[in-house]
């Protein structure tokens, strides 16, 4: 088609070019480039279940036009961890029951990832406002709320990166 | 059997999905997507209520890309029903893959498949259409109208079972049933109450849209991946859809993104198997959010007439339900739902006279389908309120009211026999029931005594205390069949492969945990895998509260026969009286001493003597259907100005049985609690005069997020129900049924104000403030 263009971007730390129409979003061409660990949840920028990092801040794939990340970094849930090395968020899901249906988790874990980077200590408030993106339908968010407070009492404890 | 002699149930051991899916891993339908898959799109109906004059599909199947378009003219017409029931199902063959008529906004009229979505969506604008528009069926009181429109007045739409369905008076159910005389009851009493309740449309919303993605195998048969609670009786369906036997089909079910119900249901996978049936692609649809809203399925909005006498020392004459439902266009799950009503709610309190009616009508609305807690919800919201305005009037404390009239172990209801699934239910003795427990630990940790009297408040905003006691039930008695195999391999690993439907709950987990038991091994050594239609053993599905109880049992049993096999081939190589043996921590142990592995079981029996496969299968079906029972307690701040309501507490307070895994009990609790609050406070199908959901997006219909959330604590209460796998009831569709009469009764307590319609909108709030008697 016409209105293909390149666009090169930092895809979880590796230079790479992708071909996309001027009006597909990001997430979509991550997905159809193999990178599934974003979901399509809303299209509309209200569930989170898409998010990922765009230098380093939480923004949500559905909405973002592919274009808008040329040039910079895109980090997703395929970077944070692995089953050899899981981020201490992801253990501690695992550990308070936090996952159930698992859809809105990678989300999850990128906004947390975002404000954990820049404030590994947050208040309770800061917490509720930053997640306030994500939304889950499982859990009632009490499991989830109670493993970032374990990430974070250790963080307290001398434990942040 | 006693709880603490457990080594693996009744142990919050990790869920065994967890970390993958917290790793991002593919997992869900959408992740398994081939990358040369065509794209469906619909043309959904913009009436709702409309003939189909004329259809011209001929510009579309042109366009670029486009592989094949669906509509009435060029697909099999076979009345079934959507809904992912047992067969014959308790619900009316109402629905076409595609038809004439048109009878809500978001029905379907032609599909769509090509290369990329853009071109299916520029398709699917190419189809015209010529509708004559009929006068929409808007209400429950239009639809019984005098001379009301039909909404299904098609010759063909029948029910495959015997009751009442009068299609022409848009009745899609009419049952009943009277233990005793309720006018007598009613007379009989010191106070009597008759009062009305109405509950609103709301959806699921699950954080997964509804998609399906179907391929052609290599020798022809027909692929479906989707995202269901129901895999086999999605294949049943597609075949009778199709008109192909039910062997040229497989359903695998993969990771599911939730489904609460919602899922219960085919809905895209006809579409998606015919595409793929003449294309020879692989096909893919995913519904958008807004059509997960508009064509998706709903929680019937159900109007009720409770009535109800009760003598000044507490004790009840008189219960009384009548029922009313809307299930829109479509009517499945209409019987089973208003069923459910009273089934589930009436036999919670004994009384001397009981009496229910349940109808359910058709209107030009979106659909109602299962939705967890499945009209007990709906019927809890206005029994529990009116056990609290009661308990008022004779002035006696409402837990004690309540504990003064509700069922206990070793004693059962009428109701039971009296109401099934379209026929007579099954008679039932409790046999746990620890709902005082629930009761006293919920009170103590909200601080019911310190609740006060709402007269005695001020300020604008004022503070409440409300409760509400409710029950379910645990798999549908002498009707659910669930299956399942054991396989054991060399390593002392087994392969158990279950029917049994994992939405995200954690039943694999749960179910592997049950097989570790009873084998006398770890978690680890399970690798569960469930619900494939070619590879795993038949389950009714993900539905009634029925996974850990029912196939959980099944589980249990064929676990129990494997371990019969290892004990007899460990004896064959011991040399000793297989009486002798027991297993312990994956190994056979005798009584002199002797010890072999589950290893060296599994090596001998497959590769040196007598050689076997150490395996079984187990079905299971139930002759009860165990409530949990539940004491919900909440604490809410009204700010009387603008009558908006913030949930402060909650505490639920749950008899599930053991709980097989207490961390993903207290999860699914704590996810219906939320749900509840969400539904009870915000949640709500807008329409417009013509019938059109105006409020389909998630910016629209608010679903509650982590800010919006309170402390809500779960409170296990063990129970031993001695017909369930170690003694487990359900616990996942219970916990949403107490947030609206509990919050109902809190805002009373703060302020004097009775809530009637849900949900508690500030606006709703605000007037029932200013109806109070000065």
């Amino acid at each position: 088609m016409s209105d293909q263009q390149k666009i090169r971007f930092l895809l979880n730390g590796e230079p790479k070019e992708f071909q996309a129409s001027a009006n597909e979003k990001l997430l979509t061409v991550l997905r159809r480039e193999g990178v599934k660990g974003p979901k399509h949840g809303c299209g509309e920028a209200t569930c989170g279940a898409c998010t990922v990092l765009l230098d380093g801040q939480a923004v949500y794939a559905c909405i973002l036009y592919a274009f808008q990340a040329a040039g910079r970094e895109v980090t997703t849930i395929e970077a944070v961890g692995d089953f050899d090395r899981p981020h201490p968020f992801q253990t501690a899901l695992v550990e308070e029951g936090a996952v159930q249906c698992g859809f809105c988790i990678p989300g999850m874990i990128l906004s947390a990832k975002a404000l954990l980077d820049e404030n590994p200590t947050p208040s309770d408030e800061d917490i509720k406002m930053h997640m306030d993106g994500n939304l889950c339908r499982c859990t009632g968010y009490e499991k989830i709320e109670a493993a970032l407070h374990k990430v974070i009492a250790r963080n307290a404890k001398g434990g942040a990166r | 059997m006693n709880a603490k002699d457990f080594k693996v149930v009744n142990k919050s051991v990790r869920k065994i999905d967890a970390l993958s899916l917290a790793l991002g891993k593919p997992s869900f339908v959408a992740d398994y997507k081939a990358a040369d898959a065509l794209y469906v799109k619909m043309l959904w109906s913009p009436h709702a209520h409309a003939q189909i004059k004329a259809i011209d599909i001929s510009a579309a199947e042109k366009m670029p890309g486009v592989k094949a378009v669906l509509y009435y003219g060029n697909v099999p017409r076979v009345a079934h029903c959507t809904a992912g029931q047992g067969y014959p199902e308790p619900s009316p063959y109402d629905t076409f893959m595609f038809d004439k008529k048109v009878r809500f906004v978001g029905d379907r009229v032609a599909a769509v498949a090509a290369e990329t979505p853009e071109q299916a969506e520029a398709a699917v604008k190419a189809i015209k259409v010529d509708y004559k528009v009929l006068q929409p069926v808007l209400s429950i009181d239009e639809a019984l109208a005098d001379g009301a429109p039909i909404v299904h007045d098609e010759p063909d739409a029948t029910i495959p079972i015997p009751v009442p369905y009068e299609p022409k008076k848009n009745i899609v159910a009419n049952i009943g049933m009277d233990i005793g005389d309720l006018e007598k009851g009613l007379k009989e009493a010191d106070f009597m109450f008759d009062r009305s309740y109405e509950t609103q449309y709301a959806q699921h919303t699950p954080m997964e849209t509804y998609v399906s993605y179907a391929y052609i195998d290599s020798r022809g048969r027909i692929v479906i991946v989707t995202s269901t609670q129901v895999p086999f009786h999605c294949r049943r369906i597609v075949a009778q859809c199709l008109q192909i036997p039910v062997g040229q089909i497989r359903v695998i079910k993969p990771r599911i993104g939730g489904g609460f119900g919602s899922k219960q249901e085919m809905l895209l996978e006809d579409v998606v198997a015919l595409m793929t049936q003449r294309t020879r692609r692989p096909v893919f649809w995913e519904f958008t959010r807004e059509e997960n809203f508009m064509t998706g399925r709903t929680r019937h909005p159900i109007r009720f007439r409770i009535r109800m006498g009760v003598k000044k020392d507490g004790h009840l004459t008189a219960f009384g339900m009548d029922a009313l439902s809307n299930t829109g266009a479509y009517g499945g799950h209409g019987l089973t739902v208003i069923g459910c009503c009273g089934s589930k709610v009436l036999p919670l309190y004994h009384a001397d006279h009981v009496h229910f009616t349940g109808k359910v009508v058709y209107t030009n609305l979106p659909v109602g389908g299962a939705y967890r807690g499945f009209g007990a919800t709906q019927a809890f919201f206005a029994v529990e309120s009116l056990m609290d305005e009661m308990a008022e009037a004779i002035g006696m404390d409402p837990l004690k009211f309540r504990q003064m009239n509700h069922i206990r172990s070793g004693e059962g209801s009428p109701v039971f026999e009296a109401l099934g699934e379209g026929k007579k239910g099954v008679p039932m003795t409790i046999g746990s029931c620890e709902l005082d427990e629930c009761i006293r630990r919920g009170a103590k940790e909200i601080g019911w005594d310190q609740r006060g009297d709402w007269r005695d408040k001020t300020g604008r905003f004022r503070r409440g205390i409300g409760m509400a006691c409710l029950m379910q039930g645990s798999s549908v008695p002498e009707i659910d069949m669930g299956a399942a195999s054991l396989k054991m391999n060399e390593d002392g690993s087994f392969n158990l492969m279950v029917g049994a439907t994992d939405l995200g709950t954690g039943s694999d987990t749960v179910l592997g945990q049950i097989a570790a038991e009873a084998l006398g091994t770890t978690i680890d050594k399970i690798i569960v895998y469930s619900s494939d239609t070619d590879m795993t053993p038949f389950d009714v599905g993900a539905y009634a509260s029925s996974t850990t109880y029912l196939s959980g049992e099944a589980v249990r049993k064929v676990a129990e026969k494997v371990k019969t096999q290892i004990l007899n081939t460990a004896a064959e190589m011991m040399e000793k009286p297989v009486g002798d043996l027991e297993v312990r921590d994956g190994h056979v142990v005798s009584r002199d001493g002797g010890d072999i592995s589950f290893t060296d079981v599994s090596l001998y029996s497959l590769y040196q003597k007598n050689q076997f496969q150490i395996m079984d299968t187990a079905s299971h079906i139930t002759h009860k259907s165990p409530p949990p029972f539940s004491a919900h307690f909440v604490e809410v701040e009204v700010d009387t100005l603008t009558g908006k309501v913030k949930v402060l507490r909650y505490v639920a307070a749950v008899d599930c049985g053991t709980a097989i895994n207490p961390k993903l009990a207290e999860g699914q609790t704590e996810g219906g609690v939320l749900n509840g609050i969400s539904y009870a406070l915000t949640e709500e199908y807008l329409f417009n005069a013509k019938g059109r959901m105006t409020n389909a997006s998630l910016k629209d219909y608010h679903i509650f997020s982590m800010r919006d959330k309170p402390p809500i604590k779960a409170i296990l209460v063990p129970s031993y129900e001695e017909t369930g796998p170690y003694g487990a009831k359900s616990v996942s569709e219970i916990c949403i049924n107490g947030a609206m009469p509990s919050i109902a009764n809190a805002i009373y307590n703060a302020t004097g104000a009775r809530l009637f319609e849900t949900p508690f909108t500030p606006e709703k709030v605000w007037r029932a403030l200013q109806a109070r008697p000065a």
